[in-house]
């Protein structure tokens, strides 16, 4: 089963939203995707969990 | 009709005329082995020291020229040591325990192996492969001394094989003209471009990496380097795409570079446009070049090790990226897990359905291997732009969060496979038992006194028992069974790995030192039944 959380959870939505987009502001592609790519490294090791990380790396290809 | 394929470092079985050459009929032998690389040599070592007579036939007259293998893992050790090989190769070899990873300009981290404590042989060594396979000659050559019935013929070149029901029939040219012999059972040992898979027209199925590596073994000049284990990702020195140094014997380094797949072999191996790699990465140190080679590879394996007579092992049967060490590391083990297989079939002990479980656990330890071997691939060479962007982002990482170094793969070291789930397992009823000698797992080492727990067993059937009791032996339809009486008592390393939660322990090890069956006590039904298992013969 699943432990993967695909209720609302974000405490402040909007906020975190706009963060993650500054975070990109006046970045090149390929700057933003390696700010991507570390900050899914930096999620995947706060959760840990392989059976809660394999649901979300399902739920993400799903599309 | 006799150009080597390649050069000699050691010509230590030079051609000579065999009385088999003259005979009108071809003789028939128990076992032939076809290669007299490290795993055809250890295969001579493990049947010879069972009293079965072995003919280990090879094209050449001695171990070719070139460091190549150079990381000797322990559980191969250990099986060395069993052919009684192990030590002069661990006094020899390097040991390291400090490794440092470069990314880019600069050093991101460094780690330090921490080795446990008590265990005869340590993670690895390195060592030049001319030195291990000329270890194991010399005991080759120790064993004949003895009387142990092992020949090694050089310069027999194996032109065909004909598979027959319960036999096969080879031709073999030699300087002096072709002949025929025959072999109740062959062992593959031809390398990864296997004659006898070709001849017998089998697949070998995997994955090609599109990669090309230059390897530049050098010995430097009034200079101390440290022996560590040197990693570079991407270096901006320019020497290479990734590029991987460390120390073998004799003060000499070995120096991987990745240079792509595109590349003018001849251009790239003259020697200055290796010193120019070099030179770039070392800055200026003085060094002489010690020898040098291009390598590709691939991951591949066969579908079976097994068919009919012929038993397939080592590189011949499956082949693995070099990153980890999985290459004579895991045909060390092939060996170790047909030997006592094979000298059981041949005594009558045990039924042929054995060796196809050889096939089966070895297949089984081969597709660990790739799946490792191929991961570290992906990678240290990333063959997608997002592949790159993943690697790079955890490179960074690593240099400031240590969270991130558990990701970074510039190969894993190569652990001996457990046999999970597999047909020869007997039950595993020791409650509190540790995970790391469970059923299917090789036993891990201890010290016991001034010796070692895996010095005083394999070769046959033993029943561990720790603070125990059980009989001193039993014969099982044929098959003995000879107790190793123990105690935890003052043992604080047998306890941890062979009681766990546990007061006390019954194990039985096959002859190739893995776990076959584990329980609280000991009770004969439940041994016999184990060995009849552990055998094929339940």
């Amino acid at each position: 089963m699943s432990t993967l959380n695909t209720d609302p959870n974000i405490t402040a939505p909007d906020d975190f939203y706009a963060t993650l987009l500054a975070a990109h502001e006046g970045k090149s592609k390929e700057e933003s995707d390696a700010i991507n790519a570390r900050l899914v490294l930096i999620l995947a090791n706060q959760i840990g969990d392989t059976d809660t990380l394999n649901a979300a790396i399902a739920l993400a290809a799903e599309g | 009709m006799f150009d080597d394929r390649y050069s000699l470092a050691h010509k230590i079985y030079p051609y000579e005329k065999h009385a088999d050459q003259d005979k009108a009929e071809a003789v028939r032998h128990p076992v032939v082995v076809v290669g007299g690389g490290p795993i055809g040599v250890a295969t001579a070592l493990d049947l010879g020291m069972q009293d079965i007579p072995v003919v280990v036939l090879d094209d050449h007259e001695g171990i070719g020229m070139g460091s190549r293998a150079i990381c000797f893992a322990k559980r191969c050790l250990e099986v060395a040591d069993r052919y009684g090989c192990g030590e002069p190769m661990l006094e020899k070899g390097v040991v390291w325990n400090l490794g440092k990873v470069f990314h880019k300009e600069g050093k991101i981290y460094e780690f330090n192996l921490l080795p446990e404590e008590g265990h005869k042989y340590p993670a690895f060594i390195n060592l030049q492969q001319p030195y291990f396979e000329r270890f194991m000659v010399d005991r080759l050559r120790a064993l004949q001394a003895e009387g142990k019935p092992i020949e090694i013929r050089g310069k027999n070149r194996v032109d065909n094989i004909e598979v027959k029901d319960d036999h096969v029939v080879l031709d073999v040219m030699t300087p002096d003209g072709p002949y025929k012999i025959e072999a109740d059972w062959l062992v593959a040992a031809d390398g990864a471009n296997s004659p006898t898979r070709d001849m017998l027209g089998l697949d070998f199925t995997g994955k090609v990496f599109q990669d090309s590596f230059l390897i530049a073994d050098i010995r430097m000049k009034n200079v101390e380097f440290p022996t560590e284990r040197w990693f570079w990702f991407d270096p901006t020195h320019g020497s290479g795409a990734s590029t991987l140094l460390h120390k073998q014997p004799d003060d000499v380094w070995r120096i991987d570079f990745q240079i792509g797949w595109d590349v003018d072999r001849k251009e790239e191996m003259k020697e200055e446009n290796i010193r120019r790699r070099l030179d770039a990465m070392l800055g200026d140190v003085e060094y002489e070049m010690v020898w040098s080679s291009i390598y590709t590879f691939q991951c591949k394996r066969m579908e079976t090790f097994r068919h009919g007579p012929v038993l397939f092992a080592g590189d011949a049967a499956h082949q693995v990226s070099p990153f980890g060490a999985r290459g004579a590391n895991s045909g060390m083990q092939d060996v170790d897990n047909l030997g006592w297989k094979l000298g059981m079939v041949l005594k009558g002990q045990a039924p042929v359905a054995l060796l196809d479980s050889y096939s089966e656990e070895r297949v089984h330890g081969a597709d660990e291997n790739i799946l490792n071997s191929t991961r570290s691939t992906d990678f240290i060479t990333p063959k997608t732009e997002i592949s790159k962007t993943f690697r790079d982002a955890v490179l960074t990482l690593a240099a400031k969060h240590a969270f991130a170094r558990p990701l970074v793969n510039s190969g894993r070291l190569s652990v001996p496979c457990v046999y999970d789930g597999l047909s020869l397992n007997g039950p595993d009823q020791l409650p509190g038992g540790p995970e790391r000698t469970r059923v299917g797992a090789p036993m891990v080492d201890a010290p016991l006194g001034n010796d070692w727990l895996l010095g005083q067993v394999g070769g046959h059937f033993t029943l561990l028992t720790i603070d125990a009791d059980a009989p001193e032996s039993l014969d099982v339809d044929g098959v003995d069974v000879t107790r190793l009486a123990l105690s935890a008592e003052g043992n604080p390393e047998l306890a941890e790995r062979y009681l766990g939660d546990a007061k006390a322990a019954v194990y039985l090890i096959r002859p190739d030192q893995h776990v076959a069956a584990r329980w609280e006590r000991f009770d004969t039904a439940s041994v016999r039944r184990a060995v009849n298992i552990a055998t094929a013969r339940a």
